[in-house]
Protein backbone atom coordinates (compact mmCIF):
# COMPACT_ATOMS: atom_id res chain seq x y z
CA UNK A 1 0.00 0.00 0.00
CA UNK A 2 1.44 3.36 -0.99
CA UNK A 3 1.84 6.18 1.51
CA UNK A 4 -0.63 8.47 -0.25
CA UNK A 5 -3.23 7.98 -2.95
CA UNK A 6 -5.53 10.03 -5.14
CA UNK A 7 -7.44 10.26 -8.40
CA UNK A 8 -5.39 10.30 -11.58
CA UNK A 9 -6.61 12.81 -14.18
CA UNK A 10 -6.28 12.41 -17.95
CA UNK A 11 -3.80 15.32 -18.11
CA UNK A 12 -1.41 13.54 -15.73
CA UNK A 13 -2.43 15.53 -12.63
CA UNK A 14 -3.73 13.91 -9.43
CA UNK A 15 -6.64 14.96 -7.25
CA UNK A 16 -7.15 14.04 -3.61
CA UNK A 17 -10.92 14.56 -3.86
CA UNK A 18 -13.33 13.67 -6.66
CA UNK A 19 -15.80 16.55 -6.68
CA UNK A 20 -18.47 17.46 -9.18
CA UNK A 21 -18.13 21.22 -9.44
CA UNK A 22 -21.34 23.18 -10.13
CA UNK A 23 -20.12 26.64 -11.12
CA UNK A 24 -21.89 29.81 -12.31
CA UNK A 25 -20.15 32.00 -14.87
CA UNK A 26 -21.78 35.08 -13.33
CA UNK A 27 -23.46 36.04 -10.06
CA UNK A 28 -26.84 36.58 -11.83
CA UNK A 29 -27.36 32.79 -11.88
CA UNK A 30 -26.29 32.06 -8.28
CA UNK A 31 -29.92 31.22 -7.49
CA UNK A 32 -29.82 28.37 -10.00
CA UNK A 33 -26.72 26.98 -8.29
CA UNK A 34 -28.49 27.21 -4.91
CA UNK A 35 -31.46 25.23 -6.28
CA UNK A 36 -29.10 22.52 -7.55
CA UNK A 37 -27.29 22.53 -4.21
CA UNK A 38 -30.54 21.86 -2.31
CA UNK A 39 -31.33 18.90 -4.59
CA UNK A 40 -27.79 17.48 -4.80
CA UNK A 41 -25.97 18.50 -1.60
CA UNK A 42 -23.07 16.11 -2.29
CA UNK A 43 -21.99 18.22 -5.30
CA UNK A 44 -19.51 21.09 -4.84
CA UNK A 45 -21.90 23.94 -5.62
CA UNK A 46 -20.05 27.23 -5.65
CA UNK A 47 -21.43 30.76 -5.96
CA UNK A 48 -19.57 34.04 -6.42
CA UNK A 49 -20.09 37.77 -6.95
CA UNK A 50 -18.30 38.14 -10.29
CA UNK A 51 -18.56 37.49 -14.02
CA UNK A 52 -19.63 40.84 -15.45
CA UNK A 53 -19.54 44.59 -15.02
CA UNK A 54 -15.77 44.92 -15.02
CA UNK A 55 -13.95 45.75 -18.24
CA UNK A 56 -10.33 46.33 -17.20
CA UNK A 57 -7.89 43.90 -18.81
CA UNK A 58 -6.41 42.84 -15.48
CA UNK A 59 -9.85 42.06 -14.03
CA UNK A 60 -10.77 40.05 -17.15
CA UNK A 61 -7.50 38.12 -16.97
CA UNK A 62 -8.16 37.25 -13.31
CA UNK A 63 -11.83 36.38 -13.92
CA UNK A 64 -11.07 33.89 -16.69
CA UNK A 65 -8.02 32.46 -14.92
CA UNK A 66 -9.91 31.80 -11.69
CA UNK A 67 -13.04 30.32 -13.30
CA UNK A 68 -11.05 28.09 -15.67
CA UNK A 69 -8.64 27.27 -12.82
CA UNK A 70 -11.50 25.80 -10.78
CA UNK A 71 -12.73 23.77 -13.77
CA UNK A 72 -9.20 22.43 -14.33
CA UNK A 73 -8.66 21.82 -10.60
CA UNK A 74 -7.30 18.29 -9.99
CA UNK A 75 -9.76 17.70 -7.13
CA UNK A 76 -12.61 18.13 -9.65
CA UNK A 77 -13.75 15.02 -11.53
CA UNK A 78 -16.62 16.58 -13.47
CA UNK A 79 -18.26 19.97 -14.01
CA UNK A 80 -21.70 21.48 -14.49
CA UNK A 81 -21.22 25.02 -15.78
CA UNK A 82 -24.21 27.34 -15.52
CA UNK A 83 -24.12 30.50 -17.62
CA UNK A 84 -26.60 33.30 -18.20
CA UNK A 85 -25.81 34.28 -21.82
CA UNK A 86 -25.09 38.02 -21.99
CA UNK A 87 -22.34 38.16 -19.34
CA UNK A 88 -18.66 38.99 -19.95
CA UNK A 89 -17.44 35.54 -18.88
CA UNK A 90 -20.17 33.71 -20.82
CA UNK A 91 -19.72 30.05 -21.62
CA UNK A 92 -18.74 30.75 -25.26
CA UNK A 93 -15.74 32.75 -24.07
CA UNK A 94 -14.95 30.35 -21.24
CA UNK A 95 -15.22 27.09 -23.22
CA UNK A 96 -12.03 27.50 -25.30
CA UNK A 97 -10.11 27.73 -21.99
CA UNK A 98 -11.58 24.51 -20.60
CA UNK A 99 -11.67 22.31 -23.70
CA UNK A 100 -8.90 19.91 -22.78
CA UNK A 101 -9.70 18.87 -19.24
CA UNK A 102 -10.63 15.29 -20.11
CA UNK A 103 -13.49 15.59 -17.59
CA UNK A 104 -17.22 15.27 -18.21
CA UNK A 105 -18.57 18.83 -18.50
CA UNK A 106 -22.20 19.88 -18.95
CA UNK A 107 -22.82 23.45 -20.07
CA UNK A 108 -26.21 25.16 -19.60
CA UNK A 109 -27.32 28.74 -20.20
CA UNK A 110 -30.36 30.24 -18.50
CA UNK A 111 -31.20 32.47 -21.50
CA UNK A 112 -31.20 29.44 -23.84
CA UNK A 113 -32.23 26.54 -21.63
CA UNK A 114 -35.69 27.70 -20.58
CA UNK A 115 -35.09 30.15 -17.74
CA UNK A 116 -33.86 29.56 -14.21
CA UNK A 117 -36.25 26.80 -13.07
CA UNK A 118 -35.82 24.73 -16.21
CA UNK A 119 -32.03 25.24 -16.17
CA UNK A 120 -31.91 24.19 -12.50
CA UNK A 121 -33.90 21.03 -13.37
CA UNK A 122 -31.50 20.18 -16.21
CA UNK A 123 -28.58 21.07 -13.94
CA UNK A 124 -29.78 18.67 -11.23
CA UNK A 125 -30.07 15.85 -13.76
CA UNK A 126 -26.62 16.57 -15.20
CA UNK A 127 -25.02 16.81 -11.74
CA UNK A 128 -26.52 13.45 -10.70
CA UNK A 129 -25.42 11.82 -13.94
CA UNK A 130 -21.82 13.07 -13.65
CA UNK A 131 -21.68 12.14 -9.94
CA UNK A 132 -22.60 8.59 -10.78
CA UNK A 133 -20.26 8.55 -13.80
CA UNK A 134 -17.17 9.47 -11.75
CA UNK A 135 -18.08 7.63 -8.54
CA UNK A 136 -16.44 4.39 -9.68
CA UNK A 137 -13.04 5.99 -10.29
CA UNK A 138 -10.58 4.23 -7.96
CA UNK A 139 -7.87 5.86 -5.87
CA UNK A 140 -4.37 5.00 -7.05
CA UNK A 141 -0.85 5.60 -5.72
CA UNK A 142 -0.05 9.31 -5.72
CA UNK A 143 3.57 10.34 -6.32
CA UNK A 144 4.75 13.09 -3.94
CA UNK A 145 6.01 15.21 -6.83
CA UNK A 146 2.41 15.50 -8.08
CA UNK A 147 1.35 17.34 -4.92
CA UNK A 148 0.95 21.11 -4.65
CA UNK A 149 0.32 22.19 -1.06
CA UNK A 150 -0.72 25.75 -0.20
CA UNK A 151 0.29 27.54 3.01
CA UNK A 152 -2.06 30.29 4.16
CA UNK A 153 -2.56 32.35 7.30
CA UNK A 154 -5.42 34.56 8.33
CA UNK A 155 -6.85 36.15 11.43
CA UNK A 156 -3.25 36.22 12.60
CA UNK A 157 -1.94 37.20 15.99
CA UNK A 158 1.60 37.19 17.32
CA UNK A 159 1.31 33.48 18.15
CA UNK A 160 0.66 32.68 14.44
CA UNK A 161 4.24 33.62 13.67
CA UNK A 162 5.56 31.86 16.78
CA UNK A 163 3.89 28.47 16.73
CA UNK A 164 1.66 27.58 13.76
CA UNK A 165 3.70 29.22 11.00
CA UNK A 166 6.99 27.95 12.41
CA UNK A 167 5.64 24.38 12.39
CA UNK A 168 4.04 24.82 8.95
CA UNK A 169 7.45 26.04 7.76
CA UNK A 170 8.96 22.80 9.06
CA UNK A 171 6.26 20.84 7.18
CA UNK A 172 6.99 22.93 4.04
CA UNK A 173 10.68 22.01 4.25
CA UNK A 174 9.74 18.34 4.71
CA UNK A 175 7.40 18.43 1.67
CA UNK A 176 10.02 20.07 -0.56
CA UNK A 177 12.51 17.40 0.54
CA UNK A 178 9.92 14.76 -0.51
CA UNK A 179 9.72 16.30 -4.00
CA UNK A 180 6.36 18.04 -3.52
CA UNK A 181 5.66 21.67 -4.38
CA UNK A 182 4.70 24.25 -1.77
CA UNK A 183 3.09 27.60 -2.60
CA UNK A 184 2.22 30.65 -0.56
CA UNK A 185 1.02 34.13 -1.49
CA UNK A 186 -0.21 37.20 0.42
CA UNK A 187 2.18 39.79 -1.02
CA UNK A 188 0.92 42.45 1.41
CA UNK A 189 2.25 40.30 4.20
CA UNK A 190 5.67 40.08 2.58
CA UNK A 191 6.16 43.86 2.86
CA UNK A 192 9.34 44.55 4.79
CA UNK A 193 10.83 41.12 4.04
CA UNK A 194 12.08 41.60 0.45
CA UNK A 195 15.71 41.31 1.56
CA UNK A 196 14.98 38.09 3.47
CA UNK A 197 13.06 36.39 0.62
CA UNK A 198 15.20 37.65 -2.29
CA UNK A 199 18.38 36.17 -0.85
CA UNK A 200 16.68 32.75 -0.94
CA UNK A 201 15.74 33.03 -4.65
CA UNK A 202 17.11 30.36 -7.00
CA UNK A 203 18.64 32.99 -9.31
CA UNK A 204 18.93 36.73 -9.92
CA UNK A 205 15.82 36.77 -12.08
CA UNK A 206 13.60 35.25 -9.38
CA UNK A 207 15.17 37.56 -6.77
CA UNK A 208 14.24 40.54 -8.95
CA UNK A 209 10.67 39.26 -9.36
CA UNK A 210 10.36 38.93 -5.58
CA UNK A 211 11.63 42.47 -5.02
CA UNK A 212 9.33 43.89 -7.69
CA UNK A 213 6.31 42.01 -6.37
CA UNK A 214 6.83 43.34 -2.84
CA UNK A 215 7.59 46.84 -4.13
CA UNK A 216 4.26 46.84 -6.02
CA UNK A 217 2.40 45.63 -2.92
CA UNK A 218 4.05 48.36 -0.85
CA UNK A 219 3.28 51.08 -3.41
CA UNK A 220 -0.33 49.93 -3.68
CA UNK A 221 -0.74 50.11 0.11
CA UNK A 222 0.71 53.62 0.11
CA UNK A 223 -1.38 54.80 -2.86
CA UNK A 224 -4.58 53.48 -1.34
CA UNK A 225 -3.99 54.20 2.34
CA UNK A 226 -1.61 57.17 2.33
CA UNK A 227 -0.27 57.97 5.79
CA UNK A 228 -2.11 54.99 7.21
CA UNK A 229 -0.15 52.54 5.04
CA UNK A 230 1.94 51.33 7.95
CA UNK A 231 -1.26 50.02 9.48
CA UNK A 232 -2.19 47.59 6.69
CA UNK A 233 -2.46 45.15 9.51
CA UNK A 234 -5.88 44.92 11.09
CA UNK A 235 -6.68 46.27 14.59
CA UNK A 236 -7.04 42.66 15.76
CA UNK A 237 -3.46 41.99 14.70
CA UNK A 238 -2.24 44.93 16.76
CA UNK A 239 -4.23 43.91 19.81
CA UNK A 240 -2.45 40.59 19.41
CA UNK A 241 0.94 42.28 19.83
CA UNK A 242 2.14 42.89 16.29
CA UNK A 243 3.25 46.48 15.90
CA UNK A 244 4.23 46.77 12.22
CA UNK A 245 3.60 45.07 8.89
CA UNK A 246 7.25 43.95 8.80
CA UNK A 247 6.80 42.19 12.13
CA UNK A 248 3.62 40.53 10.93
CA UNK A 249 5.35 39.71 7.63
CA UNK A 250 8.27 37.90 9.28
CA UNK A 251 5.83 35.66 11.12
CA UNK A 252 3.88 35.22 7.90
CA UNK A 253 6.71 34.14 5.59
CA UNK A 254 7.91 31.60 8.16
CA UNK A 255 5.10 29.28 7.01
CA UNK A 256 6.80 28.64 3.65
CA UNK A 257 9.86 27.22 5.31
CA UNK A 258 13.42 28.10 4.44
CA UNK A 259 14.16 26.35 1.14
CA UNK A 260 15.15 27.97 -2.15
CA UNK A 261 12.39 29.97 -3.86
CA UNK A 262 12.19 28.51 -7.37
CA UNK A 263 9.46 30.60 -9.01
CA UNK A 264 7.14 33.56 -8.61
CA UNK A 265 3.73 32.98 -10.23
CA UNK A 266 0.94 35.45 -10.88
CA UNK A 267 -2.37 35.36 -8.98
CA UNK A 268 -4.16 32.07 -9.80
CA UNK A 269 -1.39 30.90 -12.14
CA UNK A 270 -0.19 27.28 -12.01
CA UNK A 271 3.52 26.85 -11.21
CA UNK A 272 5.76 25.07 -13.74
CA UNK A 273 8.57 24.52 -11.22
CA UNK A 274 8.80 22.29 -8.15
CA UNK A 275 9.97 23.16 -4.65
CA UNK A 276 8.93 26.43 -3.04
CA UNK A 277 6.82 28.87 -5.09
CA UNK A 278 5.60 32.38 -4.25
CA UNK A 279 2.29 33.68 -5.57
CA UNK A 280 1.76 37.38 -6.33
CA UNK A 281 -1.63 37.50 -4.61
CA UNK A 282 -3.34 39.63 -1.97
CA UNK A 283 -3.35 39.14 1.79
CA UNK A 284 -7.12 38.98 2.21
CA UNK A 285 -7.90 35.35 3.10
CA UNK A 286 -10.79 34.70 0.71
CA UNK A 287 -9.07 36.22 -2.32
CA UNK A 288 -5.80 34.54 -1.44
CA UNK A 289 -7.37 31.08 -1.05
CA UNK A 290 -9.02 31.35 -4.49
CA UNK A 291 -5.70 32.29 -6.13
CA UNK A 292 -3.89 29.39 -4.47
CA UNK A 293 -6.72 26.98 -5.38
CA UNK A 294 -6.86 28.12 -9.02
CA UNK A 295 -3.12 27.40 -9.19
CA UNK A 296 -4.06 23.76 -8.65
CA UNK A 297 -3.12 23.20 -5.02
CA UNK A 298 -4.88 20.06 -3.79
CA UNK A 299 -4.65 20.82 -0.06
CA UNK A 300 -4.11 23.86 2.14
CA UNK A 301 -2.72 24.44 5.60
CA UNK A 302 -4.26 27.54 7.18
CA UNK A 303 -2.95 28.96 10.44
CA UNK A 304 -5.00 31.27 12.59
CA UNK A 305 -4.46 32.91 15.96
CA UNK A 306 -7.57 35.07 16.28
CA UNK A 307 -9.60 32.22 14.75
CA UNK A 308 -11.23 32.03 11.31
CA UNK A 309 -13.39 29.06 10.33
CA UNK A 310 -13.10 29.67 6.54
CA UNK A 311 -12.55 26.73 4.21
CA UNK A 312 -12.60 26.40 0.42
CA UNK A 313 -15.14 24.48 -1.69
CA UNK A 314 -12.79 22.18 -3.63
CA UNK A 315 -9.88 21.46 -1.36
CA UNK A 316 -9.44 20.28 2.20
CA UNK A 317 -8.20 23.12 4.42
CA UNK A 318 -6.35 22.02 7.57
CA UNK A 319 -6.92 24.63 10.26
CA UNK A 320 -3.91 25.11 12.53
CA UNK A 321 -4.73 26.98 15.76
CA UNK A 322 -1.70 28.94 16.88
CA UNK A 323 -2.71 29.09 20.54
CA UNK A 324 -4.48 26.71 22.88
CA UNK A 325 -7.11 29.28 23.86
CA UNK A 326 -8.52 29.62 20.33
CA UNK A 327 -8.17 25.86 19.78
CA UNK A 328 -10.44 25.31 22.80
CA UNK A 329 -12.87 28.14 21.95
CA UNK A 330 -13.23 27.03 18.30
CA UNK A 331 -12.74 23.29 18.77
CA UNK A 332 -15.18 22.37 16.00
CA UNK A 333 -13.24 24.49 13.51
CA UNK A 334 -9.63 23.64 14.37
CA UNK A 335 -7.85 20.50 13.14
CA UNK A 336 -4.63 20.85 15.09
CA UNK A 337 -3.27 22.87 18.03
CA UNK A 338 0.14 24.44 17.46
CA UNK A 339 -0.27 26.29 20.76
CA UNK A 340 1.08 23.12 22.35
CA UNK A 341 4.52 24.37 21.27
CA UNK A 342 4.65 27.07 23.97
CA UNK A 343 3.48 24.52 26.53
CA UNK A 344 6.54 22.38 25.97
CA UNK A 345 5.61 20.13 23.02
CA UNK A 346 8.78 19.73 20.90
CA UNK A 347 8.63 21.16 17.36
CA UNK A 348 9.61 17.81 15.81
CA UNK A 349 6.73 16.00 17.46
CA UNK A 350 4.20 18.65 16.39
CA UNK A 351 5.60 18.54 12.84
CA UNK A 352 5.16 14.75 12.75
CA UNK A 353 1.60 15.13 14.07
CA UNK A 354 0.88 17.62 11.27
CA UNK A 355 2.41 15.39 8.58
CA UNK A 356 0.42 12.37 9.81
CA UNK A 357 -2.79 14.40 9.72
CA UNK A 358 -1.94 15.69 6.22
CA UNK A 359 -1.42 12.12 4.94
CA UNK A 360 -4.77 11.02 6.41
CA UNK A 361 -6.49 14.04 4.82
CA UNK A 362 -4.85 13.38 1.44
CA UNK A 363 -6.13 9.79 1.67
CA UNK A 364 -9.70 10.93 2.32
CA UNK A 365 -10.18 11.93 5.97
CA UNK A 366 -12.28 15.10 6.11
CA UNK A 367 -11.02 18.30 7.72
CA UNK A 368 -13.26 20.23 10.13
CA UNK A 369 -13.98 22.85 7.44
CA UNK A 370 -15.03 20.07 5.04
CA UNK A 371 -17.27 18.41 7.61
CA UNK A 372 -18.86 21.75 8.52
CA UNK A 373 -19.17 22.94 4.91
CA UNK A 374 -17.58 26.29 5.70
CA UNK A 375 -16.73 27.14 2.13
CA UNK A 376 -15.70 30.63 1.11
CA UNK A 377 -15.25 31.56 -2.54
CA UNK A 378 -14.41 35.09 -3.57
CA UNK A 379 -11.59 36.49 -5.66
CA UNK A 380 -9.51 39.55 -6.31
CA UNK A 381 -10.61 42.46 -8.50
CA UNK A 382 -8.55 45.61 -9.10
CA UNK A 383 -11.02 48.05 -10.61
CA UNK A 384 -14.46 49.23 -9.47
CA UNK A 385 -17.46 47.89 -11.43
CA UNK A 386 -18.97 49.97 -14.23
CA UNK B 1 10.76 28.24 36.94
CA UNK B 2 8.79 27.98 33.72
CA UNK B 3 9.68 30.28 30.77
CA UNK B 4 7.21 33.14 30.42
CA UNK B 5 8.89 34.90 27.50
CA UNK B 6 10.16 33.54 24.17
CA UNK B 7 13.35 34.76 22.48
CA UNK B 8 12.96 33.73 18.83
CA UNK B 9 16.45 34.57 17.53
CA UNK B 10 19.78 35.24 19.23
CA UNK B 11 20.06 38.67 17.52
CA UNK B 12 16.68 39.84 18.85
CA UNK B 13 16.46 42.82 21.23
CA UNK B 14 12.83 42.04 22.09
CA UNK B 15 11.16 38.87 23.37
CA UNK B 16 7.53 37.76 23.25
CA UNK B 17 5.48 37.33 26.43
CA UNK B 18 3.98 33.82 26.48
CA UNK B 19 1.36 35.08 28.93
CA UNK B 20 0.51 38.43 30.53
CA UNK B 21 3.33 39.72 32.74
CA UNK B 22 2.50 41.96 35.72
CA UNK B 23 4.53 45.01 36.75
CA UNK B 24 7.64 43.85 38.60
CA UNK B 25 7.22 40.20 37.60
CA UNK B 26 10.42 38.46 36.50
CA UNK B 27 10.65 37.72 32.77
CA UNK B 28 12.17 34.27 32.40
CA UNK B 29 13.69 32.43 29.42
CA UNK B 30 16.40 29.82 28.97
CA UNK B 31 19.89 31.28 28.65
CA UNK B 32 19.24 34.69 30.21
CA UNK B 33 19.06 36.13 33.73
CA UNK B 34 15.51 36.92 34.80
CA UNK B 35 14.67 40.64 34.70
CA UNK B 36 11.60 42.52 35.92
CA UNK B 37 8.84 43.75 33.61
CA UNK B 38 8.73 47.53 34.15
CA UNK B 39 5.10 47.68 33.10
CA UNK B 40 2.31 45.24 32.34
CA UNK B 41 3.08 43.23 29.17
CA UNK B 42 -0.01 41.75 27.45
CA UNK B 43 0.25 38.13 26.24
CA UNK B 44 2.00 37.82 22.83
CA UNK B 45 3.33 41.37 23.09
CA UNK B 46 6.98 42.38 23.08
CA UNK B 47 9.24 43.18 26.02
CA UNK B 48 12.64 44.91 25.61
CA UNK B 49 15.53 42.50 26.31
CA UNK B 50 17.97 45.37 26.77
CA UNK B 51 18.02 49.17 26.74
CA UNK B 52 17.13 50.41 23.25
CA UNK B 53 17.88 54.00 22.27
CA UNK B 54 15.59 56.24 20.22
CA UNK B 55 15.97 55.56 16.49
CA UNK B 56 17.43 52.09 17.05
CA UNK B 57 16.19 49.11 15.05
CA UNK B 58 13.84 46.64 16.73
CA UNK B 59 15.03 43.10 15.91
CA UNK B 60 12.68 40.08 16.04
CA UNK B 61 13.07 36.80 14.08
CA UNK B 62 16.67 38.01 13.68
CA UNK B 63 15.42 40.68 11.26
CA UNK B 64 14.50 44.38 11.48
CA UNK B 65 10.77 44.74 12.14
CA UNK B 66 10.57 48.41 13.30
CA UNK B 67 12.50 51.45 14.56
CA UNK B 68 12.10 52.87 18.06
CA UNK B 69 10.79 56.42 18.40
CA UNK B 70 12.26 57.01 21.88
CA UNK B 71 14.56 55.43 24.44
CA UNK B 72 13.15 52.15 25.71
CA UNK B 73 14.38 50.58 28.95
CA UNK B 74 15.03 46.87 29.39
CA UNK B 75 11.75 45.40 30.67
CA UNK B 76 9.49 47.98 29.03
CA UNK B 77 6.57 47.09 26.77
CA UNK B 78 7.49 47.59 23.07
CA UNK B 79 4.57 48.39 20.80
CA UNK B 80 3.06 51.10 18.56
CA UNK B 81 3.51 53.80 21.26
CA UNK B 82 7.32 53.64 21.14
CA UNK B 83 8.20 52.37 17.67
CA UNK B 84 7.34 53.04 14.06
CA UNK B 85 7.38 51.09 10.83
CA UNK B 86 10.63 51.20 8.87
CA UNK B 87 8.56 51.07 5.68
CA UNK B 88 6.51 54.14 6.36
CA UNK B 89 7.02 56.83 8.96
CA UNK B 90 3.97 57.82 10.95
Amino acid sequence: MSEINGYERKNGKFGIRNHVLVLPTVSCVNGVINRISREVPEAACVTHAHGCGRGGLRDLEILFRILSGLVHHPNVGGVVLIGLGCEVSNTKRLLPLIKETGKPIKVLNVQEDGGSLETAKKGVAATRRILSEISSQPRVALPWDKLLIAMECGGSDATSGLTANVTMGAVSNWLVEKGATVIFGENTEMIGTAHVLARRAKNVEVAKQIEQMIERAEKLAQDVMGNLASWVISPGNMDGGMSTIAEKSMGCIFKGGTTTINQVVDYGEAPSEHGLILQDGPGYDGDSMAGLAASGSQLMFFSTGRGTPAGFPLLPVIKVASNTRIYEVMKDDMDINAGSLVEGQPLNRLRTEMIDLMIRVINGEKTKAEVNGLDVFTFMTVHPPF
Amino acid sequence: MKDNILIIHSRDNVAVALRRLDVGELAIAKGIDGFPALEEIPASHKIALRDISGGEEIIKYGEIVAVSTRDIKKGEWVHTHNLESKQWKK
